[in-house]
């Protein structure tokens, strides 16, 4: 899938991907061409990318070629042992979690576990968890709390799966159970929004010590496509939606919804994977030596204090 | 979230059928005695449907009379998003709203006496906003767990809610996450909690303090969810069980502890408070 505000800058991408093959292939050395081009480009992108549309944010969140959870943990994490299963029915592998090191941290890392191709997505339900994945990932966290090592949640789901199966066997009872459990636990809890942030599936593991948000990702308490076709009556009027539900992490940090934004490179995340995974990392590294070092009634009194104030008048 | 409409039961009945003496249930049909329909507090004798009831008349149902004490009552909305749809601005819906229902938030909170033991309270009306849950409800029903554990009190919250307010973006989501903490307080001083679900209770209300009950009590027929009907059908693409979604089906899965029909609700909550020995 291509962006259709993307595609001046893919053009341009194009043609240097051009020369460089015509360099290789030919005796004309087109360098100098290519370093213009390359500015040009990098120019190109610099100014569509500082002035998106929150629709167009929403685009890039749910880019294909948007790093998931299996980038992260290969590019962030120097090992993980992954944990299954809720105990009750199931593993559901739309929502993953384990044990993890991150340099000197040891970590529970859980988090939504969207595909990169059709196949992968149809097995892990396009990250769309149900009850199973919810309880799993308080199990996980409860663990988490016996060994003494702080939860990572990383978050990138449309929401909570709305089917059948997962009304019967209680999404809602295990979203509730997630929040309040979540509200006691004994040791940090930190929420990344790496790309979607759909609803009550995303807060479902997101009631942390910290809340962050990668640049161009998008925390909703509905999809603007819901949204639309509720208030507007039709869901074609999901970018007016988008613009009116305040989505973007920029306006979320203004609202006091988010500590802070992880900044992706120029361009967006699905541009360069590396240097998201290096933010994210160095990111998650100081907000661990900064939370490990408070005392646990100091911490659960703050996240008391931090939930309390959520829209007080 | 807040994916429910449901219609106004009010409006469905033909207010002057036959000299404005009859009413209708709009589960059955029925042709029933207006006198009667209220007399029977909105519950159809033929067919036991439980019909939509404001926060007051729930009150009196519930507490001993003259026992209640608002708390917090001149919270109202914010339209902090400066939220604008086909149909105009949230703050005008805030002001339409206040004066249609006399309400200034979508639950009325306070103390109150069962059988002459104090409570706190929380009472949701489904009038206001489709009692969704936005930052003036999350607030009223935060501050009202704290106040059940400054004074030790059991805390009784009835849900009547379509889910989050989407109108107010991700500070309404984050109220499921502060609700939550407040039940946790609750769950930590070793308080009881009795959520009492009505029809209908959904979304973000249900994924967070309607669920939570030491005890969940459920009204006969109301229809409790996550996700909306429409959604789930055109997810699986096949019909659904005809009584999905109802109290009588949660309980038959294990997430509602009891049905019981209006008029025995305040009954059996004093019955169970007396049950609680610990001082
Ligand atoms: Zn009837």
């Amino acid at each position: 899938m291509d962006l259709d505000f993307d595609k001046p800058i893919k053009d341009i991408e194009n043609k240097i991907a051009e020369l460089k093959t015509l360099n290789l292939k030919s005796k004309v050395n087109f360098a100098s061409e290519i370093k213009v081009l390359e500015k040009r480009c990098q120019e190109q992108i610099r100014s569509i990318y500082s002035n998106l549309t929150p629709w167009q944010v929403v685009q890039i969140a749910r880019h294909p070629k948007r790093p998931v959870l299996q980038d992260y943990i290969s590019l962030i994490f120097n090992s993980f042992i992954e944990l299954h299963g809720d105990r009750i029915y199931a593993d559901d592998q739309a929502l993953i979690g384990g044990l993890a090191t991150l340099d000197k941290h040891r970590v529970m890392l859980i988090g939504h576990n969207k595909g990169k191709n059709t196949k992968e997505n149809i097995e892990r339900n396009f990250g769309m968890a149900k009850p199973e994945g919810y309880r799993k990932a308080l199990r996980l966290m409860k663990m988490a709390e016996k060994f003494r090592i702080p939860v990572l949640m990383f978050i990138d789901t449309q929401g909570a799966y709305p089917g059948m199966e997962a009304e019967k066997r209680g999404q809602a009872e295990a979203i509730a159970h997630n929040l309040t459990d979540m509200a006691q636990l004994e040791v940090p809890l930190i929420a990344l929004v790496t790309g979607e942030g759909g609803s009550g599936g995303a807060i479902g593991i997101g009631a942390g010590d910290v809340i962050l948000m990668l640049s161009f990702s998008i925390y909703s308490v509905i999809s603007p496509e819901g949204c639309a076709s509720i208030l507007w009556r039709n869901a074609k009027f999901a970018p007016e939606a988008a613009e009116a539900l305040k989505l973007t992490a920029p306006s979320l940090l203004k609202m006091g919804i988010l500590n802070e934004i992880v900044e992706e490179p120029i361009g967006g995340a699905h541009r360069n994977h590396e240097e998201t995974a290096r933010n994210i990392k160095m990111s998650l590294i100081r907000h661990l030596d900064t939370l490990n070092q408070i005392p646990l009634k100091k911490l659960l009194k703050q996240r008391f204090e931090m939930y309390a104030r959520m829209g007080k008048p | 979230m807040a994916w429910l409409k449901k219609t106004d039961v009010k409006s469905k009945i033909p207010g002057n059928l036959k000299l404005n003496i009859w009413t209708r249930c709009p589960a059955c049909q029925a042709h029933i005695y207006k006198q009667e329909w209220e007399k029977n507090l909105k519950v159809c004798p033929k067919c036991n449907y439980h019909g939509g009831i404001t926060c007051t008349e729930r009150l009196d149902l519930l507490i001993d009379p003259g026992s209640f004490e608002e708390l917090y009552p001149d919270i109202t909305p914010r339209d902090t998003l400066n939220f604008k749809d086909e149909k105009g601005s949230y703050e005008n819906k805030i002001k339409e709203t206040i004066s249609k229902t006399g309400l200034n938030e979508a639950v009325i909170t306070g103390y109150g006496k069962i059988n002459n033991r104090k409570v706190a309270l929380a009472i949701m009306d489904f009038r206001f906003l489709g009692g969704s849950l936005g930052s003036g409800t999350g607030e009223k029903i935060f501050q009202t767990a704290m106040a059940a554990v400054e004074h030790h009190l059991p805390y009784i919250i009835v849900s009547a809610s379509g889910g989050a307010r989407m109108q107010e973006g991700m500070l309404s989501l984050m109220q499921m996450a502060k609700t939550c903490t407040g039940i946790a307080q609750l769950k930590k001083k070793n308080l009881p909690y009795l959520s009492v679900l009505t029809d209908p209770t959904s979304g973000g209300v249900s994924a967070s303090y309607a669920m939570m009950g030491d005890v969940n009590i459920a009204e006969p027929g109301a229809l409790i969810a996550f996700a909306g009907r429409r959604v789930i059908e055109q997810t699986i693409r096949q019909k659904l069980p005809d009584n999905f979604q109802t109290a009588e089906y949660l309980l038959e899965q294990g997430f509602i502890d009891i049905i019981v029909n209006r008029k025995n609700m305040k009954d059996l909550i004093g019955k169970i408070l007396d049950f609680n020995q610990r001082k």
